[in-house]
């Protein structure tokens, strides 16, 4: 019954071992001069201690949802666009202009927060 | 246009709608009066051409049901806003739009320069619309909604001028009044509705009327239903003893009275009863009940009128007693003589009440006919109009009222017994000598008017409905020429209503035959008795004044008796309103009310505002606190499936 | 040709939020435009479904149902907003969320409640309802300088996405036990899957999902302080379209188990809710000085009699709780229309002193608020009465006597605040002078709503007839 899942459990111990092997690799080969800064955590680029009441740019917002909306728009593209041969033969062109729909849709939302100033960064 | 009837119904409340709302806005009287009387004038166009649409049927089409809307459903009860028009409900109509239609152009004139001309046409017109849904209504339900709004606007216009003082209140007070006695009837109406729908399981007039045709119902329930309907009818008609309330409304504005109360929404009662003929002859003992009501009535009042001196008094008191006559015949089983009666005596009653109005618009105000005399010279149309109408009261030959009287008169006759006819006939006399003494005290004789008085006859806008109304009093009657005269065709209006009432005339089944010569005998007879009234009153009030005083000190007992209306007013007041008053100032007043009723629900809304209070404190704005409480209620219901399953 | 033409009001709200946006980027006078444009979509999609009452359709792969009562609902949403839009035109720029984008809102969130009426899968409901919850977290905060309007978006938000958690939680334990989201099979499954525990407890979270969007007791916390703080306008939509929607939701899920014979297991858990908020929303109510917190904690009460409808899981429940939120949204679009206009500049005119003699400075609007206010209260012949009265019978019919008790004792003591408003608006006395600024469409909306309910009052038969025929 398990025997199903045995590609799973291997793509699991070879990022294990990859893991494992390459921080282990950096550590054991790599130079090692350590100051305050490196030795701090990392927080994508943000000061990991302070106040918790910090002001961040509304940028900083803006992108990340704007992310999110192409992030979304490509999970739904891709399948497509494997797919899209299998789907035309069955279903003609329908296919490609639902898609369309789709994307004029999403190009109409892009259009409006250029339009309101979402992408005027200073 | 018999598919538009239920704009009959819509235009007078449009006609409410814009002078009850706008009609304080709008400075201008004619506006105001040609809003209030068109809608009605269009109602009756409407009425007419249904009428002539309905005619060109033949006989068997003619009973139509123009439905609007569903109101309610529930259950068993399924009540439609619809509308009949059949051969009873169109005459209603057209008496009601007509003679409506007249009253309110004649209001123009009338009430010229009040401060609440709009007031008065707003609720003349819903009214109208009150009293239409009356008598098209297709099922009980909404006949009672006529029935009720017909008495809110009576109450409302009975107490139209509510700061004038009237005998010894106010005029609010005989609105209230009003209100009151017909409650008595009204709530009678009530109960024999829920038994109609708890015998028959329905209140759509078609329905009820065919079960009730149909076998197997005990007499004693019909007895119940119809004497419950009765109540309702002598309260709305003012028959003995609820009939108090009449007088007093003449209170209000004179074209209200002769428009309310006395051509059509006192008639209510005689329609009803005609409508719920199958139910009523399926009671013959409450038929009697009806019949002698109806009998005692028209010689009680005839016999009150005799003495009064205000002349809206003696003409109240003449309504009550013609409506006597309509009930004597609807008992005696003569449906179509009685609605025949209800026609033409709208015709003159309301031309004699506009002529009194007429009469007191010229005297400033003044009512007491002891003060008039020698008015012909002044007001030579009112007196011409007044006099047809009165010899149309009287009964004298060709004259609408005498067909319509002498039918019923014959009828009780015929399908009663002689004691019926004697008290008709000599009611018949009452109603001459008074109307007369009337019109010779006010037209003839000596000037005994207040020297400020300067009388003079009344605006086009008056005299003209005046003129129309004393035709239709004269020629009205051609309509119902009795078989006698008439020959083959027969009785033209009995055999228009016949379909209605053939069902309740097959079960009566007590048509005697009489000779053509008993009918003659008796209609001569009549006409005797009424030329003798006449004759008398010529003789005691315009040859002989003093002989009226002699005649009354003689018989000061009986003057006394009929002065005073036969106590019954006093007599209702000591015996009921003062215990009543006294009851419920002691008992329900101060003890149950302010007490016990008092006492409960003050001291609820002050423990439901102290528990509100506390609560609030609840929502304290906190959205973890709100989360907190979703959750353990998430927490409750899923504990609950959890240990249910 | 046919598919197309009754999917038209779907289509016209779909393609007029587009439409609209790009109003909103390139035209000079967007607001007036947009709002004018969202009136005439508003207007034609609502009598387009009035109009194809009769047609009931299946639409993508049977995950969409247009058509029969769904349609009275699809108008309801449509007709409700379009007032809101009317009342919306002045009083924005008074309350200061005058933007395109705020009626751009309202389409989308409309679209979302016609997917939830129509919904004839569990996904389609959840779309359906995370499209208009989004854009109600978005209309409660539109006005982004205003404190109180931020909290009541946040809060709205925060406790918002808590209960959609659970009705997707419930949604997959439904999928989990029954292996399918189609509402017609899971209906087919119930009476075999009435002992499956975790069968029970999705259907159950589902509801909890549902009773908070309705504001029901103990999922209510949210709604006096949203309610508070949007803008009055928005408020009154809430309670109105958005109620509407939640119960459309579960009309068509729990309602279509009732009226395939199944047993109504979770009648306690609605009788429960309908009796806590009824006296908690009433006892609350009186206690409140805001007009705008009094119509939350009515909105709250309104919400428990709508339960006994479902409470007593019959035809008559389900046809009385349509009734009633018809007769419900115009009563209370207009009371909230009639605020809206008195309301002043920045949260004044708000409290009840400000509605003392109004009778006397404003008789018309006065009259329109007593109206409202008397149909609140169940005064016939408005048409609250009769909502009471369908449901109140409903529960009868289904031996829950007691419960249409409780309503009327819930009724009573509505009484009490609902008229205190037209006491304080018609016999008491005051020096304070009230600007009230003046707005032809807002009045507008509220005589429209003012009329219905009158109407509704004076015909009710027709209507209940009309949606009984479609239930059955």
């Amino acid at each position: 019954m398990l025997t199903q899942y045995i590609p799973i459990f291997i793509v699991l111990s070879i990022a294990i071992i990859f893991a494992v092997v390459t921080v282990s690799a950096s550590k054991i080969f790599g130079p090692q001069r350590p100051n305050k800064e490196k030795l701090s955590t990392y927080e994508s680029g943000m000061k990991p201690v302070g106040t918790t009441r910090e002001r961040m740019s509304i940028k900083y917002y803006l992108v990340a949802m704007l992310f999110i909306i192409f992030d979304i728009e490509v999970v739904f593209v891709y399948p497509w666009a494997v797919n899209f041969k299998s789907m035309y033969a069955e279903q003609g062109i329908s296919v490609f202009f639902s898609m369309l729909v789709f994307l004029i849709v999403l190009e109409l939302g892009y259009l409006y927060v250029y339009k309101k100033g979402g992408f005027k960064w200073d | 246009m018999i598919e538009l009837i239920y704009l009959t119904v819509l235009l007078p409340l449009l006609g409410f709608i814009i002078n009850g709302v706008f009609g304080s806005k709008i400075k201008n009287e004619k506006v105001i009066g040609i809003i209030g009387s068109s809608t009605i004038g269009l109602s009756f166009i409407i009425t007419v051409l249904a009428f002539f649409e309905t005619l060109s049927l033949p006989t068997e089409n003619r009973e139509h049901i123009i439905e609007l809307f569903t109101w309610l459903k529930v259950g068993g009860l399924d009540i439609h806003i619809a509308y009949q028009v059949d051969q009873l409900s169109l005459v209603m109509a057209l008496v009601v739009t007509g003679v409506g239609f007249i009253i309110h152009v004649y209001s123009m004139g009338y009430m010229h320069g009040d401060k609440s001309y709009w007031r008065y046409f707003a609720y003349l017109n819903l009214f109208i619309f009150a009293m239409m849904n009356l008598i098209l209504a297709d099922n009980f339900v909404l006949l009672f909604l006529g029935w009720e709004g017909v008495g809110l606007c009576s109450y409302l216009l009975i107490g139209f001028w509510y700061e004038k003082k009237f005998e010894k209140s106010t005029t609010s007070e005989a609105g209230k009044k009003a209100f009151i006695v017909n409650r008595i009837g009204d709530f009678g109406f009530l109960l024999g509705i829920f038994l109609i729908y708890l015998t028959f399981g329905s209140l759509n007039f078609g329905e009820v009327f065919a079960r009730a045709g149909a076998p197997g119902i005990p007499e004693s329930t019909f007895n119940y239903i119809a004497l419950f309907l009765f109540i309702g009818a002598v309260g709305k008609s003012a028959q003995l003893p609820l009939y108090t309330w009449l007088p007093d409304a003449m209170a209000g504005p004179t074209p209200v009275s002769a428009l309310i109360h006395a051509a059509t929404m006192v008639t209510a009662g005689v329609y009803m009863v005609a409508r719920c003929s199958i139910i009523f002859v399926s009671a013959p003992a409450i038929l009697t009940v009806v019949a002698v009501i109806g009998a005692a009535t028209a010689l009680f009042a005839a016999t009150i009128a005799l003495v009064q001196n205000d002349i809206k008094k003696v003409l109240a008191y003449s309504t009550i007693s013609q409506l006597g006559y309509m009930f004597l015949a609807l008992g005696v089983g003569a449906f179509s003589a009685g609605i025949f009666h209800l026609m033409t005596h709208a015709f003159f009653k309301a031309l004699l009440f506009l002529g009194a109005g007429s009469i007191i618009h010229a005297m400033h105000g003044e009512q007491n006919i002891q003060n008039y005399g020698g008015l012909k010279k002044y007001l030579p149309t009112t007196f011409a109009t007044f006099l047809i109408a009165s010899l149309a009261i009287s009964g004298i030959p060709l004259l609408s009222g005498f067909f319509s009287k002498d039918e019923i008169l014959w009828f009780s006759f015929a399908n009663g017994n002689v004691l019926y006819w004697g008290i008709g006939a000599f009611t018949a006399l009452l109603t001459a000598f008074y109307m007369f003494r009337l019109v010779y005290l006010t037209f003839m004789g000596k000037e005994r008017i207040a020297k400020d008085k300067h009388p003079h006859e009344s605006p086009k806008v008056m005299t003209i409905p005046l003129i129309i109304l004393g035709v239709l009093s004269a020629i009205g009657g051609f309509i119902g020429i009795p078989a006698l005269f008439s020959g083959e065709s027969g009785n033209k209006f009995e055999h228009w209503l016949e379909p209605i009432f053939k069902n309740a005339g097959n079960k009566l089944a007590i048509y005697q035959t009489h000779s053509h010569s008993t009918e003659i005998i008796l209609m001569i007879i009549s006409v005797v008795l009424a030329i003798t009234g006449i004759m008398v009153a010529r003789n005691i009030y315009l040859k002989n004044p003093s002989f009226a005083d002699k005649m009354k000190n003689r018989f000061n007992g009986v003057y006394k008796i009929l002065w005073n209306k036969y106590f019954v007013d006093e007599f209702y007041d000591r015996l009921i309103v003062r215990p009543i008053y006294r009851f419920s100032e002691s008992v329900l007043w101060k003890i149950t009310d302010a007490k016990i009723i008092d006492g409960v629900v003050d001291g609820t809304a002050s423990l439901v505002n102290s528990i509100s209070e506390k609560i609030r404190k609840f929502e304290n704005g906190v959205a973890q606190f709100y989360a907190l409480i979703m959750t353990v209620g998430v927490a409750i219901a899923l504990f609950w499936i959890i240990f249910s399953l | 040709m046919q598919e197309i033409y009754n999917l038209i009001p779907f289509v016209l709200i779909s393609a007029g939020i587009l439409v609209s946006l790009i109003f909103e980027m390139y035209a000079k006078n967007s607001k007036r435009i947009i709002a004018w444009f969202s009136v005439f979509i508003f207007l034609a999609a609502g009598f387009h479904s009035l109009v194809n009452v009769d047609n009931a359709q299946l639409f993508f792969n049977s995950m969409l149902q247009v058509g029969g009562n769904i349609n009275i609902f699809i108008f309801l949403f449509n007709f409700a907003a379009a007032l809101v839009v009317l009342m919306a035109m002045d009083y924005s720029s008074k309350y200061g969320n005058n933007f395109g984008e705020f009626y751009i809102l309202l389409q989308s969130s409309v679209l979302g409640m016609m997917l939830m009426a129509g919904a004839k899968d569990l996904f389609v409901i959840f779309l359906g309802l995370e499209i208009m919850s989004v854009s109600f977290y978005a209309l409660a905060g539109l006005n982004r300088m205003r404190l109180k309007a931020n909290e009541a978006s946040l809060k709205y938000f925060l406790l918002g996405s808590f209960a959609t958690g659970f009705i997707v939680y419930g949604i997959a334990l439904i999928f989990g036990s029954t292996n399918t989201t189609s509402i017609p099979q899971i209906v087919d499954k119930f009476g075999e899957l009435t002992h499956n525990l975790l069968f029970m407890a999705g259907i159950l979270m589902f509801l909890i999902g549902f009773s908070f969007k309705m504001a029901a007791f103990p999922f209510h916390m949210w709604v006096p302080d949203v309610y508070e703080g949007s803008a009055t306008t928005v408020a009154g939509f809430f309670s109105t379209a958005g109620k509407t929607a939640a119960f459309s939701a579960v009309i068509i899920t729990l309602g279509s188990v009732f009226m395939h014979g199944n047993a109504n297991i979770f009648e306690p858990y609605l009788v429960v809710l309908a009796v806590t908020s009824m006296l908690y929303g009433s006892i609350v109510a009186i206690a409140q000085n805001n007009i705008k917190r009094m119509l939350a904690y009515s909105s709250i009460a309104h919400a428990g009699y709508l339960m006994i409808g479902l409470a007593s899981g019959n035809y008559e429940g389900i046809a009385g709780i349509i009734f009633y939120l018809a007769a419900y949204t115009f009563m209370n679009l207009g009371a909230f229309g009639v605020v809206a206009l008195i309301e002043g500049k920045d949260e004044t005119n708000l409290t009840f002193e400000s509605y003392t003699g109004l009778s006397k400075k404003q008789p018309f609007l006065a009259a329109m608020l007593a109206i409202c206010m008397f149909s609140l209260a169940g005064i016939p012949p408005f048409a609250g009465f009769f909502g009471k009265y369908y449901i109140f019978i409903a529960a009868i019919k289904s031996d829950l006597t007691w419960l249409a008790i409780v309503g009327v004792i819930s009724s009573v003591i509505s009484i009490y605040f609902y008229l205190r408003v037209v006491v304080i608006m018609y016999f008491n006395e005051t020096e304070i002078d009230l600007t009230v600024q003046k707005s032809n469409y807002g009045l507008l909306a509220v005589v429209i709503s003012v009329i219905l309910v009158i109407i509704i009052g004076i015909a009710p038969g027709s209507l209940i007839d009309l949606i009984s025929s479609f239930l059955k």
